[in-house]
């Protein structure tokens, strides 16, 4: 049976910009079937995001939505939280938006473990500005500013998250788009900051520029540069060169900063 | 058991003709016509889903 997705979205707002081919509005599916899976209210719930492509996405979701300054979701959403901590607060952005402009927060956010879920959309560059090289762009990669190749190494953003103290990370493709329901909503389950970072395709502004003929081109490289974290298990280091790890990567519980605030405020209170 | 034949419903407002859908069907029901994309073959079709669940436009429902 054909999943309803039209009680989630604005109807006025499609069809979204995003360019033919883009992962983008995959992801967004699986984050509307990850919320209809864990049950989430209209009302209940915030889609906070920042500047880029991937942040246009809460623009077209039927929820309580902020659309904010680049690289910023995180310190709005966490001001979200604070004044309203039993709300479902979802992160979504990209790989520039979330790990350079938005770096400093993002650590901060992932180290204070408070309880949300950003979802990162990586499709390696920035895509809205007219394709400059990201954090995320791969060794040697082409982008409009990096015509001779990009002499910078790319940020693991999974790993990155893992060190800066989130307790929940894990990574998806969008060419496993029926994982990526499943991720995001362990995810939101989780308690503590999640981070769910999806592989995403550029074909406009990446694509083009790193001999990729077609989108379908470009999914299948996601598909085969990708090795699921129980595969990879049994397989050898030079098996594993070059591979991407998908799946839950890192999962731990943490003390949550809106239950800790609530008690240096009790604290506080018991001190008068 | 009649073996009922899906309804696949195309929003061609939507469709911005990616070739998503057309590549990843199992069975070449799908194809571009023009600038979106049209049913070619409606018998062909195994109700995998795999249309609907790629499409990144929100374009495409299948009913089964």
């Amino acid at each position: 049976m054909a999943f309803d997705y039209d009680k989630y979205l604005r109807p006025n707002k499609l069809p979204h910009i995003w360019c033919p081919g883009c992962g983008h509005g995959i992801v967004m599916k699986g984050l509307i079937r990850a919320i209809d899976t864990c049950g989430l209210k209209k009302e209940d719930t915030a889609i906070v995001s920042g500047i880029g492509c991937a942040s246009r996405l809460p623009g077209y979701l039927d929820f309580c939505t902020l659309h904010t300054a680049h690289g910023r979701a995180a310190a709005f959403a966490t001001g979200v939280k604070m004044a309203r901590p039993e709300m479902n607060v979802i992160l979504v952005g990209g790989d520039g938006d979330g790990t350079a402009i938005g770096g400093n927060h993002f650590i901060h956010a992932c180290r204070r473990n408070i309880n949300m879920t950003y979802i990162i959309m990586n499709n390696k560059i920035y895509g809205m500005t007219g394709g400059q090289f990201s954090p995320a762009t791969p060794t040697g990669d082409k982008a409009s500013t990096t015509v001779y190749g990009n002499p910078d190494p790319a940020f693991d953003i999974a790993k990155l998250a893992i060190g800066a103290g989130a307790t929940f990370v894990a990574r998806g493709t969008a060419f496993h788009a029926n994982q990526i329901d499943k991720l995001i909503a362990e995810a939101i389950q989780h308690k503590g900051f999640s981070v769910v970072e999806i592989l995403d395709d550029c074909p406009t502004t990446y694509g083009r520029r790193n001999k990729f003929k077609s989108v379908i081109e470009m999914m299948n490289h996601l598909k085969e540069t990708t090795v699921p974290v129980k595969a990879a298990e049994k397989m050898s280091p030079e098996q594993l060169k070059g591979k991407v790890l998908t799946g839950v990567l890192y999962k731990e519980e943490k003390p949550e900063y809106t239950e800790e605030y609530a008690k240096v405020i009790q604290r506080a209170q018991a001190a008068k | 058991m009649e073996n009922k034949l899906p309804t696949i419903e195309i929003i061609e407002k939507y469709c911005k003709g990616c070739y998503i859908c057309v590549e990843f069907c199992p069975k070449q029901v799908l194809e571009i016509k023009g600038f979106v994309v049209s049913v070619k073959n409606l018998e062909a079709c195994i109700k995998c889903m795999q249309c609907e669940l790629r499409c990144p436009d929100f374009a495409i429902k299948v009913t089964a």
